[in-house]
């Protein structure tokens, strides 16, 4: 049973390098509705390919929304226009036949595009090792549950921590801010016992490198929790700004 | 995870029954290390899923996650540490013969590659490769099969040096110089893992010998010559020398596992 | 003190003070509006009330100091926030998709405060300066704010460009309402939902409110 293809025409943006200025190309596809979009761009690829083009090069690992590497922004949309889902866990049934697919890259200062559709993304990396380490006995192994933690705050804490690191949340906000991931961050280890040590340190020198890092301000519009692919709520960007707050009163630290 | 199946499938899983396929999870084995998680080379030490050492001829469920935690949490630390006390890091220079030696080979590799200029993709190619492996090297695998399976890597590796084409250059991001390059590493892994599961006249974990079953169809082992870990050497293109790391038990006893 | 301008520098510390300037400015608005009210009640209620103000002048003056910082710093830092912020995207994208992902009154922060910041100015200049200062009139001088007022709502334009003006003015604080208390940390799933619905009543009072005054004056009313 196969099922009727759609015909599409993609505009995919183009870049050679860091330092070139990229633009639009046109392409005309045939692609089965149960393909992914992904497998869309493996399959023009290929095309590309054998007529001695350069492929379209897009960042993809996992294909099943957990590494958080495929991040493209379709029709304005980080992630595709259906939410909760990440780029690779889009599929083109989704699509209308005769549809015509705008696909763009993360955009924002912090992420520099290294060709076509691939940013440099390492400075989330820059943010997480600004936070540093969490502090735990090492050695025997400790007891399953020595310390009690309450349900609702474990879960909240999972939920956090479901962040995958795309930076979606980036280039949905208007203001390319990087509130969303950084509060996910910093929220999955504020809110468990295991967490409490580097607490007040933690937030302070995370956001101090996110803004260092030229990532913009948050203004409340909500954008990167829509665009989220796992659901994180803003209400961690809350908790951050609480925090952050608090260590400038609290933080043993006098210089950040 | 119904939530996934169905952006996925576009199918509702409470209405429509669930299509399942197996699928290749990951290889047994591994670097080889010594008991401190050092490999054959010295002061290059080898953790979690990448080396051969916690699990048997089978993964078993969440084994995986423990290796990582066991090798990071209980060994590595004293060895690592242990092996440092002895040797002083120095500063590593690009200038060192060595270094130079494989700057050159990947350089060459890279020219030669992209020299090619065929007409079949890498993809193309690594999808072929895929489904020899599917066919005779899964699960259930057999000699003739095995043997097959061996001179068609061969072809497809033939194939791949006189007829790939691999467009733009060296000197930027080439994603698809990235994955002929892991291509080349397959073929060589493909080949491998054929001749190892040919050499090992019996079945067990996650090798299975159709030849070698038991009449109700349960893996049917031999202990009495197999009862090694098979350390495959590498010796120049096509060629391993293999070495045996014997199985010593001293508590448990070796028993048939039947999951009946 | 180098760590408190560091904060206040710091992204999160500039939400912050955005937050205290506009709560500051969301609690003198509603001041603002009830003393305002008088004017539905004849000249002889707004005088008053205006007068009043004039007895405890160094009260006023202290707040109309406070006021004055609070605008600045709200203004200067917006328009900081919303250049710095343009210039984290760099290249804008082709197709935007933002109007399925957030509200209006939130994309629009900038624009919005700066319609105020220009209606501020002409508020200021009628009827801050009017009454305040000097009035080429003479009626403010002879304690006839009443009139004053009465003279710029009758002009048709004034008025209908007043009561555009509080339209936006509506917009900038639905959005600001809610988002000072989730700048301060105060979201919580419990009352979250509450507070975005008291912003926009509030939103609404306040721009219906001081839009009903023009609109009472241009239809007629007071005569
Ligand atoms: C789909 C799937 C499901 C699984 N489910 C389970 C399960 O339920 N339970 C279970 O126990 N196990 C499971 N496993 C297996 C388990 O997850 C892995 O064995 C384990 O995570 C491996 O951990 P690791 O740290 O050894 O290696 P990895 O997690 O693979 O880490 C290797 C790291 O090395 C980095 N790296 C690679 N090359 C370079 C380089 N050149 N320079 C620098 N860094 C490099 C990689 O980026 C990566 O971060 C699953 C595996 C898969 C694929
Ligand atoms: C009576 C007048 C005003 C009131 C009551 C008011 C109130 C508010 C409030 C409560 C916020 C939310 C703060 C936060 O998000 O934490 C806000 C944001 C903002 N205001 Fe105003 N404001 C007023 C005038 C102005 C003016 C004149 C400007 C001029 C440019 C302005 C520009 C902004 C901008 C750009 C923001 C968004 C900043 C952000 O969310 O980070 N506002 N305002
Ligand atoms: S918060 Fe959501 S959108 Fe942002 S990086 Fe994490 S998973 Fe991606
Ligand atoms: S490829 Fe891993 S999340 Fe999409």
């Amino acid at each position: 049973m196969e099922a009727k293809k759609l015909n599409l025409t993609l505009n995919i943006w183009r870049q050679k390098n860091s330092k070139s200025v990229g633009s639009f190309a046109e392409y005309k596809v045939q692609v089965s509705p149960d393909a992914s979009f992904l497998e869309m761009l493996d399959e023009l690829n290929n095309t590309l390919e054998l007529k001695g083009e350069e492929a379209i090069h897009f960042e993809s690992d996992c294909r099943e929304g957990i590494c958080g590497t495929c991040g493209l922004v379709i029709n304005g949309h980080a992630h595709g226009p259906l939410p909760k889902i990440a780029t690779c866990q889009l599929h083109m049934r989704n699509f209308k036949d005769g549809e015509t697919i705008w696909v763009e890259p993360f955009r924002a200062k912090a992420f520099p595009v290294i060709k076509d559709l691939m940013v440099d993304r390492s400075g989330f990396d820059v943010i997480l090792q600004a936070g540093g380490y969490v502090s735990i006995n090492t050695g025997g192994v400790p007891d399953g549950n020595a310390i009690p933690i309450q349900k609702e705050v474990s879960s909240l804490a999972m939920d956090a921590a479901a962040c995958i690191g795309c930076g979606a949340c980036v280039a949905s906000c208007k203001n390319a801010s990087a509130m969303l991931f950084v509060s996910a961050k910093v929220s999955q280890y504020a809110l468990l016992p295991q967490g409490q040590p580097e607490r007040y340190r933690r937030v302070e020198r995370m956001v101090k490198v996110m803004d260092d890092l030229g990532f913009g301000s948050c203004t409340n519009t909500y954008a990167c929790e829509a665009e989220c692919p796992k659901g994180i709520s803003v209400t961690n960007i809350a908790r951050m700004n609480r925090d952050f707050m608090m260590a400038k009163i609290k933080s043993k630290e006098v210089e950040v | 995870m119904f939530e996934i199946y169905e952006t996925i499938t576009g199918e509702n899983p409470y209405k429509s029954p669930m299509m399942i396929y197996p699928a290749p999870h990951y290889t047994m084995g591994g670097l080889w290390v010594d008991y401190n998680l050092m490999s054959n080379v010295p002061g290059l030490f080898v953790l979690g899923e990448a080396n051969f050492s916690d699990h048997g001829a089978n993964r078993l469920g969440a084994s995986a996650l423990m290796q990582g935690l066991a090798d990071g949490y209980f060994v590595i630390p004293y060895t690592m540490g242990n092996y440092l006390a002895g040797d002083k890091p120095t500063l590593v220079k690009t200038d060192h013969p060595e270094f130079e030696k494989v700057a050159k080979e990947v350089k060459d590799l890279t020219n030669k590659l992209l020299s090619i200029k065929g007409k079949r993709t890498v993809d193309d190619l690594h999808k072929q490769l895929g489904r020899i492996m599917w066919d005779n090297v899964g699960m259930g695998r057999n000699e003739a099969g095995l043997k097959k399976t061996i001179e068609q890597i061969r072809q497809v590796k033939e194939e791949f040096w006189k007829n790939v084409t691999i467009p733009g250059s060296g000197d930027d991001v080439n994603q698809t110089l990235e994955r002929a390059g892991r291509l080349v590493d397959y073929f060589e892994l493909g080949e491998l893992m054929a001749l190892d599961a040919l050499d090992r006249k019996e079945s067990c974990g996650g090798h299975f010998r159709e030849e070698y079953q038991f009449e109700d169809g349960e893996a049917k082992r031999d202990d009495e010559n197999y009862s090694y870990v098979a350390a495959w050497e590498f010796a120049g293109e096509n060629k391993w020398n293999l070495h045996k790391e014997e199985l010593k038990y001293e508590y448990v006893k070796q028993a048939i596992r039947s999951y009946k | 003190m180098g760590w408190f301008f560091k904060f206040l520098n710091s992204s999160i510390g500039k939400k912050f003070m955005m937050a205290v300037t506009g709560s500051f400015l969301l609690i003198f608005l509603i001041i603002h509006l009830v003393g305002n009210i008088t004017l539905f009640f004849g000249a002889g209620a707004f005088n008053t009330y205006v007068s009043t103000l004039d007895v405890i002048k160094p009260l006023i003056r202290v707040i109309e100091v406070v006021l004055l910082g609070a605008f600045v710093l709200h203004i200067f830092n917006g328009l900081r926030l919303w250049l710095e912020n343009k210039r984290a995207r760099g290249i804008t994208y082709k197709v935007n998709g933002s109007k399925e992902n957030s509200t209006i009154f939130s994309r629009t922060m900038a624009v919005t405060g700066s319609i105020i910041l220009i209606f501020l100015v002409s508020h200021l200049a009628t009827f801050f300066w009017r009454f305040n200062v000097h009035d080429p009139m003479g009626l403010a001088t002879h304690h006839q704010y009443y009139d004053v007022v009465v003279y710029f709502f009758n002009i048709w334009w004034y008025s209908i460009l007043y009561v555009i003006a509080m339209l936006f003015l509506g917009y900038h604080l639905n959005h600001g309402f809610q988002s000072a208390f989730q700048t301060f940390g105060w979201n919580h799933n419990r009352y979250f939902p509450t507070i975005k619905k008291i912003g926009m009543i509030y939103a609404i009072i306040m721009a219906l409110g001081f839009a009903s005054m023009p609109i009472y004056f241009l239809l007629g009313g007071g005569n």
